[in-house]
């Protein structure tokens, strides 16, 4: 335990209490939580409108190939962060499988064109972070979700089936009441995973000030110039680090 | 049931916990205290008498160096070289950028010889008498624009990368940030702040260029390697000139192997090895 705790005992005593507030007020740090905030509830959003069909078709239906289509999902949590993003910019970068064709039909006379924003780019933008984030925040979601759908009684939707409820009127009146406690789960770790990441975040996105330096890519930066500034945005992590622990020890540490 | 049947009392396993911890503390604070060798302390000239020889005149003895990013290509080479000289050395290389590295040594990060890209993160050094004797320069390097091969945004020099899209610098602690930002202030180019992604160190920096999507950056001229970036010359009048400070350190558990090796990197062999790899002599 103590293994544990000395580091972030360590952290706690390493902070300027008298300048904390003054430090969180910076220009710096504050575009890095105002961008944190942003981009890991973006990255949530979509983990969850992704995450929600793919985790039930996982437990639902038996398809051919199921076995590699799980084992893809799952492949961000145990890929190092950074070889993820070097995996995001060869999909995604403007020479990309997907994001070079993209970004030519969206530059001029291409194809898309006529699209407003001008040519698609993913790398350096804040589109991008929730990329990134996403990527890696998807499977802890998918996992969580899958296996609640796997355990719950599934009687309950035969029932509903046999009382004439549609597919769609089952999963939204039937299915997802008896899941939410997972869902939430899912969703609260999902975030606080985007929250995190850092190597997929700047080999992808990269590190502009305001526009993807998220907290962790500013704590890194900021620790030679401003290390009051880096130790106040750790504590900041830290602290909604343990919010997220405390709100789910019902769930994880408790529940049989 | 009961306390009988634990393994381990919790208490005195936390008891041992902060005794092991008070342990390491006093170890870690007791090796900088230990008084200074034989070696001479100022200098170092290019034959080194004192330190330890095998049969053959060789050094022996295990040291780790601590260079910049920039000195990665360079350094392993001088590396085999050194180890071709002495075949019972052992040297290993930690390559990072001078800040992150220095920031490492004062944490007490084991190493015994230190060679950074600016006199700045020398200084953090000197200044907490962590380098034993006065550092030597031995090398100095500019910087230039780099590009992706075929230069297919067609930029021609400072002026047009502030609407070149996005620029890859250093981070400005780094020194080649540090340095991008004074060439770039001498030259009045302002790039606007959303287009510049600051990487944590030269390579990361390059490598925005040259695997990502950055369109153009600033590096130093012996990093513009390989086949997918070229470079963009600076003119001399507008660049800046990084001065290369190596120096051992007074915690190095191996003093005279670490002289030694930077008398090597100052000598004749280790000269060559860095200007066939484009660096300035330190004149």
């Amino acid at each position: 335990m103590a293994f544990f705790a000395l580091p972030l005992v360590g952290l706690v005593r390493l902070a300027s209490w008298s300048t904390l507030l003054t430090d969180l007020g910076s220009p710096e740090a504050l575009d890095a939580l105002r961008l944190s905030l942003i981009c890991s509830l973006g990255a949530t959003v979509l983990s969850v409108a992704l995450g929600l069909p793919l985790a039930w078709t996982l437990a639902r239906v038996s398809f051919p190939g199921k076995g590699f289509v799980r084992a893809l999902v799952l492949l961000p949590l145990v890929l190092p962060p950074v070889v993820g993003g070097v995996a995001l910019l060869a999909a995604f970068s403007r020479r990309g499988l997907i994001g070079g064709p993209l970004f030519d039909a969206t530059s001029d006379g291409g194809l898309l064109a006529w699209l407003p924003g001008g040519p698609m780019q993913f790398t350096f933008s804040t589109t991008g972070v929730i990329l990134a984030e996403t990527f890696v925040a998807l499977p802890f979601f998918v996992i969580t979700v899958e296996a609640a759908l796997r355990s719950m009684d599934q009687r309950y939707e035969d029932v509903a089936a046999t009382l004439g409820a549609g597919r769609w009127l089952t999963f939204r009146r039937v299915t997802v009441p008896l899941v939410l406690p997972s869902l939430v789960a899912g969703a609260v770790l999902a975030w606080a995973r985007a929250l995190g990441e850092f190597g997929a975040t700047i080999t992808f996105a990269g590190n502009i000030a305001g526009r993807t330096q998220t907290l962790p890519l500013g704590v890194y930066l900021l620790l030679e110039s401003r290390p009051e500034v880096a130790v106040a945005l750790s504590l900041v992590l830290l602290a909604v680090s343990l919010t997220v622990i405390v709100a789910l020890r019902d769930r994880w540490l408790e529940r049989a | 049931m009961g306390s009988r049947n634990r393994l381990v009392h919790p208490v005195r396993l936390v008891l041992a916990a902060l005794a092991l911890t008070a342990l390491g503390a006093a170890c870690g604070t007791s090796t900088g205290t230990t008084a200074a060798p034989s070696a001479s302390a100022t200098a170092v000239g290019p034959t080194d008498a004192s330190a330890p020889r095998g049969p053959t005149g060789a050094v022996t003895g295990s040291i780790t160096v601590s260079a910049a990013a920039s000195l990665t290509e360079p350094f392993t080479s001088i590396g085999e070289g050194f180890r071709a000289a002495n075949p019972d050395v052992e040297v290993t290389f930690t390559f990072d950028s001078s800040g992150t590295l220095a920031r490492q040594i004062l944490a007490g990060a084991p190493s015994d010889v230190f060679a950074a890209a600016d006199e700045a993160s020398m200084a953090t050094l000197t200044g907490e008498d962590l380098i034993a004797g006065s550092p030597a320069v031995f090398a100095r390097n500019q910087l230039t624009i780099v590009v992706k091969q075929g230069n297919p945004a067609n930029i021609t020099g400072l002026a047009d990368l502030a609407s070149a899209g996005t620029i890859s610098l250093c981070g400005s602690q780094v020194p080649c940030g540090r340095y991008a930002d004074q060439v770039l202030a001498a030259a009045d180019v302002a790039i606007p702040a959303d287009s510049i992604t600051r990487g944590q160190n030269v390579k990361a920096t390059l490598a925005a260029v040259a695997d990502g999507d950055a369109d153009a950056g600033i590096v130093y001229v012996t990093d513009v390697t390989g086949d997918k970036v070229e470079a963009v010359a600076i003119p001399d009048a507008d660049n800046a000139v990084a001065t290369y400070p190596i120096g051992v350190l007074t915690n190095s558990a191996d003093r005279s192997t670490a002289e030694a090796f930077v008398a090597f990197v100052l000598g004749p062999q280790g000269r060559a090895t860095l200007e066939a790899g484009g660096f300035l002599p330190p004149g």
